[in-house]
């Protein structure tokens, strides 16, 4: 092994690995064929060890699994001491790590560990000359910077649903156990449960499809109108921030600055004019429409499709028409 | 207790953003900076810390000139002193340098609570927290939403996707900020008269004992080799006037046949 190798950190919650996860082991594999090395993927959490065959089809050399109870929760210091030795054991340059919650806090902290450089949130990554150089959104995405790194090893979160899986089969490692030398006892800061957010939905940050909802939904009651949609669609519910502070729905839904930053295949603002908060949050997207009265709202200079008329009118029948052709289908 | 919050301040969100000659890094010609806005959480955290169990609370700032007002309007929101941490030998300096200043500049203090936004609005990193947290050795919770104190003891929440942990702990501990922790009060022009009196130190890389080439850009491991406006979206197939059951049927097609993303 060596410092053309890349380390992926595999996350689970629960039992589940975490799709973005393989979109980085992906991501992974293409940039350690491009660099001539090896991948090797970390899996942590006791539910894992049934999973890990999950990855297989994704290409690693390597598949490391920390199964011990310690790693059931998320748990930084522990994480990052598991993360920081498997690097070191590995002697990996590169490791790599999803910017969801867990990543773009294990990073940092791993990293800092290693005394490495660290570029978050990324949408590209390119390997040039045998280096990595990576892309991200900055300055509410109204830029893109290019980041290049010195020193070894190098850390990167990518962010999720923009990098595509794409199989590589071939070895099938068996799992080599890692244990790490912590003493659980001495954590005087720890994670003791997770609990689901109310509803039980679809998290904006994790669905293909996002319908969201602005300042035009007026009131709370008239959030089922998206609702129904993003239901229709199998997608989730989202707003704008001015939704979020008017108090008609809850922060956990709110997308843009102060909330989440989304990509989903598909994003359909509705009743939203698009306030550069809101655009930092989902310019990455892959398809955007804009429901809008204002034929002038800024959303429509973004969006891949439009139509400009009254929400109320045209998001039930838009809800009919995807349930039919759902039905039909 | 003693409380220290770490501040940034950083471009207006409404700037527009204009790159500069060199070609990596902004024209800050025709900027307004501001208070990151996810710090103004954690300084209103860290007040309601203070005034409910007593004690300091003390700002930091990495940066340069211009940082000082940044420092003025959290000590006229209440805080009791500041740091401003200013040093040719900063400039160009990466999430790993900037942690590694602020740590220098916690080290010695004894801090119970060391409180930062969950990250710093443009540059987005939210790295400078938990590596703090790392080069002090003391446990961190990141972007925290809610707070609930007994004593020493805390119950956090942090926000993840479609759920939330629940963290409990003592102090000392370095938390990051999230929207929905509290609601962040404005100075008061008691407090801005108050704020000019208020000690607001200058602190450079001599007096913390760092090492010059381990900071700034020398120290730096990763550098902004570009830096470009996204490119522009082709422009988008816009329906109007027409009938809102046609509208409607016309965008189911076009996704279903065009776009293929339903």
């Amino acid at each position: 092994m060596g410092h053309q190798d890349v380390l992926v950190f595999v996350e689970c919650r629960g039992d589940q690995i975490k799709r973005p996860s393989l979109e980085a082991l992906s991501e992974g594999g293409r940039v350690a064929r491009a660099l001539g090395g090896k991948l090797v993927a970390l899996c942590a959490g006791p539910g894992t060890r049934d999973r890990v065959s999950q990855l297989a089809d994704l290409g690693p050399d390597r598949i490391l699994l920390a199964d011990d109870d310690l790693f059931s929760l998320y748990q930084p210091e522990a994480f990052a001491v598991l993360l920081a030795d498997a690097v070191r054991s590995t002697e990996a340059g590169y490791v790599l790590l999803s910017a969801t919650a867990m990543g773009r806090d294990l990073g940092p902290r791993a990293a800092a560990k290693l005394e490495a450089g660290l570029a978050a949130d990324c949408t590209q990554v390119e390997v040039d000359g045998g280096e990595l150089r990576v892309k991200r959104p900055v300055y509410s995405g109204k830029a893109i910077a290019t980041v290049r790194f010195s020193g070894n090893p190098v850390f990167v979160t990518l962010r999720p649903n923009v990098f595509p899986l794409v199989n590589s089969p071939g070895k099938n490692p068996q799992p080599e156990p890692l244990k790490i030398d912590f003493d659980a006892s001495r954590l005087a800061v720890k994670t003791v449960k997770v609990e689901a957010s109310e509803g039980g939905e679809q998290d904006v940050s994790e669905a293909g499809i996002v319908v969201s909802g602005g300042r035009a939904m007026k009131g709370p009651e008239n959030f089922a109108l998206i609702r129904d949609l993003a239901k229709a669609l199998g997608g989730a519910t989202g707003a704008s921030r001015a939704a979020v502070d008017a108090g008609w729905i809850d922060h956990q839904y709110q997308v843009g600055q102060t909330g989440k930053v989304v990509s989903p295949n598909l994003y359909i603002a509705c009743g939203i004019s698009g306030a550069i908060q809101h655009l930092a949050g989902m310019s990455s997207s892959k398809v955007i429409v804009a429901i809008n009265k204002d034929p002038e709202a800024p959303i429509f200079k973004l969006a891949d499709y439009g139509i400009v008329g009254d929400l109320y009118e045209i998001l039930p029948r838009l809800t009919e028409e995807v349930r039919k052709l759902k039905g039909n289908s | 207790m003693k409380i220290a919050v770490c501040i940034k301040q950083v471009p207006d969100t409404e700037t527009k953003v204009k790159i500069a000659a060199d070609g990596r890094s902004l024209d800050e010609s025709s900027v307004t900076f501001v208070v990151s806005p996810y710090d103004e959480y954690a300084v209103e955290e860290a007040l309601r810390v203070r005034d409910q169990q007593g004690g300091e609370v003390v700002a930091f700032s990495v940066g340069e000139e211009r940082v000082a007002s940044a420092l003025r309007t959290i000590l006229a929101m209440g805080a009791d002193r500041a740091v401003h941490l200013k040093d040719a030998a900063f400039q160009g300096s990466d999430a790993l340098g900037l942690s590694r200043i602020l740590a220098a500049a916690l080290k010695g203090e004894g801090f119970d609570l060391i409180l930062f936004g969950k990250q710093a609005v443009g540059t987005d990193r939210g790295q400078v927290g938990p590596r703090v947290a790392e080069l002090l050795g003391l446990p961190h919770v990141s972007v925290v939403t809610h707070l609930a104190w007994e004593g020493n003891r805390f119950t956090a929440q942090r926000e993840i996707e479609g759920a939330h942990e629940i963290v409990e702990g003592a102090l000392p501990v370095v938390l990051t900020a999230q929207k929905g922790l509290n609601e962040p009060r404005y100075a008061s022009l008691k407090g801005i008269l108050a704020a000019k009196k208020k000690e607001l130190r200058v602190v450079g890389a001599a007096e913390l004992g760092l090492d010059p080439a381990s900071i700034g850009a020398a120290g730096a491991r990763t550098r902004w080799e570009k830096l470009e406006l996204p490119p522009a979206r082709s422009a988008g197939k816009i329906l109007k006037d027409m009938d809102p059951s046609a509208a409607a049927a016309e965008l189911v097609r076009l996704l279903r046949q065009e776009a293929k993303v339903i």
